[in-house]
């Protein structure tokens, strides 16, 4: 229409990312987003260990030096933050699968993260434990 | 009962981006959001805008964030949130104004999974025969009102373009009906790169359904039919 003025309407929107911090988080929502954050941890590790066996290739003074780098204190306690990633991956998955192909889970979806937190400090503590007592000697 | 209800506001000609804007309004604890919505609107500030039509959760109208969380404004008490309140408009659509979004997308992908019986067999005498357990298998989902209550509140929705539960929901309402004669296309149409499989079993369809639907559950059910079935 050509009476209409030229006024700017503009386009609000809320999606993307940002749409997260507008939806307060069921604990599907919070399992979910741990999973996709340890994923991608685990996936960064391993092509971190994929470029470090590449390494070997330069011969063994080079590997060993970067082995020197996976003594230092800060990689030992990320070590620890791996394995917890991949401990929490490893029972979500679990918890996914059961959802998949078990028709009943869908009924105890907010049991079975609960269960899954609980065996995820029951593998956990112990291995922290044995890892802390590992860098401190 | 004094509240604050504290409401997200967005006129497209006039604003650049949402702002929001508190209300104090005495209410009955046993009133509904709704109310106070319809209370702020006669009373204090005509200009705010909402949808809302038969205020007793069936037209599915009024889906809208409600402290967080998807919800009809026509169900949910006063005093089940406490003396505050915030009320923001349903996330992953265009804010046409306020709390109403533009739904068009939501429909499109309703009709995309061609929500109706087909079944191009000559009609019998009678009814078409289907005993109570045939019945059952969809009853779940025969009760979705389309407010988009669970395709907004996936996290799935907000950042990709896909199907979304409420549109699964209703193609399962016929993929589990034994008169429907159309699995295998609406099977195919689920199976797409944007069907079922992007659902990722979050669950905040599920939370989120004003009509208590098993909303991942039927989600879950096609994924497997279509697992068992097509392949
Ligand atoms: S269960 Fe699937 S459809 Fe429902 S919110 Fe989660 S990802 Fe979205
Ligand atoms: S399934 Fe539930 S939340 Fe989704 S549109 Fe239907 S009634 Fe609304
Ligand atoms: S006004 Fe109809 S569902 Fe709330």
């Amino acid at each position: 229409m050509t009476t209409e003025t030229a006024r700017e309407v503009r386009q609000v929107s809320s999606r993307g990312l940002g749409a997260y911090r507008g939806y307060r988080p069921p604990p599907g929502m919070i399992s979910w987003a741990l999973h996709r954050v340890t994923g991608l941890g685990v996936l960064l590790f391993l092509l971190l260990h994929i470029v470090d066996i590449f390494l070997v290739n330069y011969g063994p003074e080079t590997f060993n030096e970067l082995l020197f780098l996976y003594r230092h204190p800060v990689f030992r306690i990320g070590e620890i933050v791996l394995v917890a990633g991949l401990y929490y991956h490893a029972a979500n998955g679990v918890r996914i699968i059961l959802i998949d192909f078990w028709p009943q889970a869908y009924r105890y979806e907010r049991q079975l993260f609960y269960g899954v937190i609980a065996v995820f400090l029951l593998a956990f503590v112990p291995t922290a434990i044995l890892m802390i007592r590992a860098i401190l000697v | 009962m004094l509240v604050t209800v504290r409401v997200q506001r967005f006129n497209p000609e006039t604003d650049s981006k949402p702002y929001y804007q508190e209300y104090t309004v005495e209410v009955e604890p046993t009133d509904r959001v709704l109310d106070a919505l319809n209370y702020i609107k006669w009373y204090h500030d005509g200009t705010l805008t909402f949808r809302r039509s038969c205020a007793h959760g069936v037209c599915g109208s009024d889906a809208m964030r409600i402290n967080g969380r998807n919800r009809l404004a026509c169900k949910v008490l006063i005093k089940d949130l406490g003396p505050k309140i915030t009320v923001e408009p349903l996330l992953g659509f265009r804010i046409i104004r306020d709390l109403v979004v533009d739904m068009e997308p939501f429909f499109a992908q309703y009709r995309a999974v061609m929500p109706y019986l087909i079944n191009d067999e000559p009609p019998p005498v009678r009814e078409r025969l289907q005993s109570p357990e045939e019945r059952e298998l969809y009853d779940d989902t025969t009760k979705c009102i389309l407010c988009a209550c669970c395709t907004s509140a996936c996290p799935i929705f907000w950042t990709t373009e896909w199907l979304g539960p409420a549109a699964i929901v209703n193609a399962h309402r016929f993929l589990f009906d034994s008169r429907d004669r159309a699995t295998e296309e609406r099977l195919a149409i689920l199976n797409q790169k944007f069907g079922v499989w992007r659902c990722r079993t979050i669950f905040n369809c599920t939370e989120a359904c004003p009509r208590g639907i098993q909303v991942t559950n039927a989600i879950e059910q096609v994924k497997r039919r279509i697992l068992f079935e097509q392949s």
